[in-house]
């Protein structure tokens, strides 16, 4: 069937991301989510740190880029003094897990009524692929030559189900493998930001994507691990389901 | 009736459009656009508008409409 797509009016002309960044199709479907709930003029984004941060160069609506990790206590200023808008953060796995960890921890426990997209592909991207606290077990990266070792290096962080623990509002895991997986991630993002407006409380999803670049893959090779590897350790679903 | 509009310029020939399109109507140029990548060409004839090229691509170089 004959459908219309036209690229929403959030998303600028050109990104600065590598061949086949998964950075480039979820930045569009936060875009398309919030064009389709008529928020697009009054939606502030909270960019954080990495590849990631290049979103705010992207981005036709208001942004404010936080210091490396930050981003949650960022929004939460911005989402308490402006609870009229719709705060959102969008931060890479090493800004949340690593470095940020605190920041996330306490604004889920805290339930604040911001929303974080939450892009997992596993690396520190713009600093040049190192070792993230998601990486997968024996994974290679430039500081984990032979593969990641829990013995050494501990095991992957889930955040989303670590977070789950303190329970709020809405929390799911999607990916860009597929389509299917695409349009599922469109309707999490839709979820979250819908639990946002009615002032649930705080609400995040996070999306597998491929680095192809530090991944040393093509990106048809690095999208295929997302589905055939990265996926076999970060279960995909909504672990929060709204109201429950 | 609608059509597929190819900003070829945005191309990064990641293929990722082909590989989702399931009327094999997506093809690379010999050539490559200012970036240098072999971009993405569609073949109207085999076109059906479906949209799959958009929802994956990660440049946004397809627009139906
Ligand atoms: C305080 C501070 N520490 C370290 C860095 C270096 N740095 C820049 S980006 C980055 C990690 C980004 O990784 P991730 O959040 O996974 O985003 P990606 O690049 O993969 O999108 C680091 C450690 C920095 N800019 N500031
Ligand atoms: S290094 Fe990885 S995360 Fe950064 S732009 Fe390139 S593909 Fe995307
Ligand atoms: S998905 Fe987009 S960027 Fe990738 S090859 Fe196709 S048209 Fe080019
Ligand atoms: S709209 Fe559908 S049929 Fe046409 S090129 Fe894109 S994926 Fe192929």
């Amino acid at each position: 069937m004959a459908v219309t797509r036209v690229k929403p009016k959030l998303i600028g002309e050109n990104n600065q991301y590598c061949s086949g960044c998964g950075h480039g199709i979820l930045n569009r479907l936060v875009a398309e989510v919030l064009e389709e709930l008529g928020r697009a003029d009054d939606a502030i984004l909270v960019t954080a740190v990495g590849c990631a941060c290049m979103m705010n160069e992207l981005w036709q609506g208001d942004n404010m880029q936080a210091a490396h990790g930050r981003a949650p206590a960022s929004a939460t200023a911005i989402k308490r003094l402006r609870p009229e808008n719709i705060v959102f953060t969008y931060q890479g796995d090493g800004d949340l897990s690593s470095i940020g960890i605190a920041e996330i921890l306490h604004a889920t426990a805290r339930n604040e009524k911001f929303t974080t997209i939450f892009a997992n592909n596993g690396v520190f991207g713009m600093t040049g692929g190192q070792m993230a606290p998601t990486t997968l077990v024996g994974q290679k990266t430039t500081t984990t030559h032979f593969g990641r070792d829990p013995q050494f290096t501990g095991m992957p962080v889930k955040i989303v189900e670590l977070l789950a623990t303190l329970k709020p509002a809405y929390l799911a895991r999607g990916s860009v493998d597929s389509i299917k997986n695409i349009n599922t991630t469109k309707k999490y993002i839709r979820n979250a930001f819908e639990a946002q407006i009615d002032s649930e409380g705080f609400s995040l999803v996070e999306v597998l994507l491929p680095c192809p670049t530090n991944w040393h893959l093509t990106p048809e090779q690095a999208l295929e691990r997302v589905g055939s590897t990265v996926e076999a350790y970060y279960p995909l679903g909504e672990v929060v389901k709204r109201g429950e | 009736m609608s059509e597929v509009t190819v900003y070829a310029e945005k191309c990064k020939g990641c293929r990722y459009c082909a590989g989702v399109c399931n009327q094999d109507a997506i093809s690379f140029s010999e050539k490559s656009n200012a970036a240098g990548y072999q971009f993405a060409q569609v073949d109207p004839e085999k076109c059906i508008q479906c949209g799959l090229c958009y929802t994956v691509c990660p440049d946004c170089v397809f627009e139906i409409a």
